[in-house]
C-alpha cells in the first residue's frame, strides 16, 4: 500500500474513534449516565487528528471544552475519558474535570478549558517554559472562531510574537461562535488577518482534510523549532451537531446542516477501501472502553476536598 | 548562611527575589517594566542585569502575563509576576480565579501552578479610584489561592521567599507607601519558612486586635496613644489564616476588634468576626470592625481621609470596646 494511503487510513481510523466516542457520549448523556453540559466535536475531527499526528512527545496541547477528540487524538485512552465524564475513580481526573475541563498531562494533553480563549495565554506560558527547560516543547492551543473576539487571545498571540515563542495557534473556524455566526460579530471575516497584523505567519486551510492540517502544523513546528516563533492556522470546518447537547440549532439556515453532512471529514472518505473496517474497529474499541468505564466505581465523595493545595 | 543587612521594605523584596533567582533556577521574573527599568517602584532593580533573560519585560497585557505564568508553572517553572497595582489584577481575574486556582484541584493533583503574583495596593495621597483599592477579600474568597500581606521589611523578605518556594499560586500584596521607607535590620539567607503564621505586634490583656496591611501603623499608634492593653495580631498570611492564634487570644481578652483598610462590606474582617463568634468563645463585648466606609475612593486627599480608617477611628473603637 502507498504510504499516503496508509496515512489516510490511519487518519480515517482516528477520526472514526473520535466520532464513535462522541456518539457514545451522546448516548450516555441521553440515557442520563452522563449529566450536565457536554460539547461534541462531530464534523471537526480532522483538525484534531491532523494536528496531533504531527506532535511529538514533549509537545503540549491546550484545547477548549470541545476537547474529547483532542485528548483521544493525543493518546488518552477512551476508557479514561469516558470514566471522567461518568465521574468514576478511573477517569483522567477522578471526575474533578468532567466533560469540559479535564487534563491528562502524561499524554501531553494539558487540558480543556471552559472559558472561551483562556487556554491561549496558558499555552504561551508552556512555550515560555520550553525556552528554559530544554524540552524542545512546542505548545499548541486550539480554540474556536468565537475566541478570536476574546482580548486574551490577542494578548497571547502578541506576547508569543514579541518573545518569539514556540506556539501553534489553531483556530477551528466552524462558522458559529457558540450559536451566533462569526461573520455577524466581525467586520473583517478573515480572522487570520489578525495574526498577520501581529507579525505572525498565518495560513487558512480546509480543516476537514487532516492532511492539510498536518502539513500546516508540521511547518509550524519547524518554524517554532528554528526559534522563529508562533504560527496561526485558521482551519475551516463545520460542526454537524449542536454547540452543546440539546442545542436545537434553530439559528442554522435551511439546508446548511445537510450540506455540511455531505462534506464532513468521514463522508469525504466513504469511498476508501477500509472505511467500514475502520468504523468497525473503532466501535469495538469504544464499546469495550464504555463497558469498563461504566463498571468502575464512582469517585469517593470523602475525597472531594483533596488536591486543593499541596 | 544567615547574615543581616540594612534594607528598606522594597530592598528586602529585591534581596528575596535575587535569592530566589539565584537559588531556584526554575524561577522566572516578569511583568510590566520590571526588567530594564527595574519596576516603576524600583523593586526589581538590578535583577535583569544579574540574572539575564529569566527576568524580562512584558507587554501591558495582564491576561497574557498571568496566563503565561500559569502555563509556565504547569510545566515546572516557578514564575514570579509583578502586577503593578492590585487594581490591574481585575482585568485578568480569569487567569487567577478560573485558571491558576483550578490547576491542582481539577487535574486531581496531576498538575500544579507554583506561581507568585506580587502586587501592591491601597490608598496613598493623590491616588485615584483605580489605584487605591484594597482587594484582598476578593482573593480570600477563592479557594486554591494563597494570600500574604507583609508590612515589615523582614516579613517582606521572608514571605517573598516562602511564596516563591510554595507549590501553589500565592499572591503577595505589598504596599507602595512602604517601599522606600526607613531601612531596618533584615536577616537574610536564613532557612525558607513554610507559608502561614502571624506576628504578635503588641501584647495585652483587654482586647484582641486583628489587622493586616499598612494600616497596622495606625493600629499601633492608636494602641500606644490610648494606653489600651491589647494583643495586636498582624495576619501577615491571610490564606492560610491563623484562626487558632486569634481564638487563643480572644479566649483570654474576651474582646475582638478587626481593622483593615478595605471597606467593610464583604471584607475579610467579617470572616474573622464570624469565625470567632462561631467558635463559641465567650465575649465580654460585641466584636467590632474598623475599615473603610463602603464607598469609592476619591482622589482628593481630604475626601479620602473621610472614607479611609484613621488612627483616631481606631483609637475611638479601642476605647469604646474596652470601656
Amino acid at each position: 500500500m502507498e504510504p499516503q494511503m496508509n496515512q489516510q487510513l490511519a487518519d480515517l481510523h482516528q477520526m472514526w474513534r473520535i466520532r464513535i466516542l462522541e456518539e457514545t457520549i451522546l448516548q450516555l448523556r441521553l440515557a442520563g449516565d452522563v449529566v450536565g453540559s457536554v460539547h461534541l466535536e462531530n464534523g471537526q475531527e480532522a483538525v484534531a487528528v491532523g494536528a496531533c499526528r504531527m506532535l511529538r512527545r514533549p509537545d503540549a496541547v491546550f484545547s477548549t471544552y470541545r476537547g474529547h477528540g483532542w485528548a483521544l487524538a493525543r493518546g488518552v485512552p477512551p476508557e479514561k475519558i469516558l470514566a471522567e465524564l461518568l465521574y468514576r475513580q478511573t477517569g483522567v481526573n477522578g471526575g474533578r474535570g468532567g466533560s469540559a475541563h479535564f487534563s491528562a498531562p502524561e499524554y501531553g494533553f494539558y487540558g480543556e478549558n471552559s472559558i472561551v480563549g483562556a487556554g491561549a495565554p496558558i499555552a504561551v506560558g508552556a512555550a515560555l517554559a520550553a525556552r528554559f527547560d530544554g524540552s524542545g516543547r512546542v505548545a499548541l492551543t486550539v480554540f474556536g472562531d468565537g475566541a478570536m473576539n476574546q482580548g486574551g487571545v490577542t494578548e497571547a498571540m502578541n506576547l508569543a510574537a514579541a518573545l518569539d515563542l514556540p506556539v501553534v495557534f489553531v483556530c477551528e473556524n466552524n462558522k458559529y461562535s457558540e450559536l451566533t455566526p462569526i461573520n455577524d460579530m466581525v467586520r473583517n471575516p478573515d480572522l487570520s488577518a489578525r495574526a498577520h497584523a501581529l507579525g505572525i505567519p498565518a495560513v487558512r486551510l480546509d480543516g476537514n482534510d487532516p492532511a492539510q492540517v498536518a502539513a500546516a502544523v508540521g511547518l509550524a513546528i519547524t518554524t517554532a523549532e528554528h526559534g522563529r516563533g508562533p504560527t496561526f492556522i485558521e482551519a475551516f470546518t463545520r460542526r454537524i451537531t449542536g454547540h452543546y447537547i440539546g442545542d436545537a440549532q434553530t439559528y442554522r439556515p435551511a439546508g446548511e446542516l445537510e450540506a455540511d453532512e455531505k462534506d464532513e471529514p468521514l463522508a469525504r472518505l466513504r469511498h476508501l477501501p477500509g472505511f467500514d473496517e475502520a468504523e468497525r474497529r473503532a466501535r469495538a474499541e469504544i464499546a469495550a472502553a464504555t463497558e469498563r468505564a461504566l463498571a468502575a466505581p464512582l469517585t469517593d465523595p470523602s475525597t472531594a476536598r483533596e488536591h486543593l493545595y499541596v | 548562611m544567615s547574615e543581616t543587612a540594612k534594607l528598606t521594605y522594597g530592598g528586602a523584596i529585591n534581596a528575596a527575589l535575587a535569592r530566589c533567582l539565584d537559588q531556584m533556577p526554575e524561577t522566572l521574573l516578569f511583568g510590566e517594566d520590571v526588567a530594564l527599568p527595574g519596576g516603576v517602584f524600583g523593586v526589581t532593580r538590578g535583577l535583569r542585569k544579574a540574572y539575564g533573560e529569566r527576568v524580562f519585560d512584558t507587554p501591558i497585557s495582564e491576561t497574557a502575563m498571568l496566563g503565561a505564568a500559569v502555563g509556565a508553572a504547569m510545566m515546572g517553572r516557578r514564575p514570579i509576576v509583578e502586577i503593578m497595582w492590585a487594581d490591574f489584577m481585575l482585568v485578568a481575574f480569569d487567569q487567577i480565579v478560573n485558571q491558576a486556582a483550578n490547576v491542582r484541584y481539577v487535574s486531581e493533583g496531576r498538575l500544579s501552578a507554583p506561581m507568585t503574583i506580587r502586587t501592591q495596593q491601597g490608598n496613598a495621597p493623590g491616588a485615584c479610584a483605580q489605584h487605591s483599592q484594597n482587594l484582598e477579600a476578593l482573593l480570600l474568597h477563592v479557594p486554591g489561592i494563597r494570600v500574604a500581606m507583609p508590612v515589615q521589611a523582614q516579613d517582606a523578605y521572608d514571605i517573598t521567599l516562602s511564596a516563591v518556594a510554595n507549590d501553589d499560586p500565592v499572591v503577595v500584596i505589598e504596599n507602595r507607601t512602604l517601599y522606600a521607607g526607613a531601612k531596618a535590620e533584615v536577616q537574610i539567607g536564613g532557612p525558607v519558612a513554610p507559608i502561614g503564621g502571624h506576628r504578635l505586634r503588641r501584647a495585652g490583656d483587654d482586647v484582641t486586635v486583628v489587622t493586616w496591611g499598612a494600616i497596622i501603623s495606625s493600629v499601633e499608634a492608636a494602641v500606644d496613644s490610648t494606653g489600651v492593653s491589647a494583643d495586636v495580631i498582624e495576619a501577615v498570611w491571610l490564606n492560610p489564616f491563623d484562626t487558632e492564634a486569634v481564638l487563643a487570644s480572644v479566649r483570654r481578652t474576651g474582646r475582638l476588634l478587626v481593622v483593615h483598610e478595605a471597606n467593610l462590606t464583604g471584607g475579610f474582617g467579617a470572616e474573622v468576626v464570624a469565625r470567632v463568634v462561631e467558635s463559641g468563645v465567650s465575649l465580654r463585648s460585641a466584636p467590632r470592625r474598623v475599615g473603610a466606609l463602603d464607598s469609592r475612593i476619591p482622589a482628593a486627599v481630604q475626601l479620602a481621609q473621610a472614607v479611609l480608617p484613621q488612627t483616631s477611628t481606631v483609637a475611638a473603637a479601642l476605647v469604646e470596646i474596652t470601656g
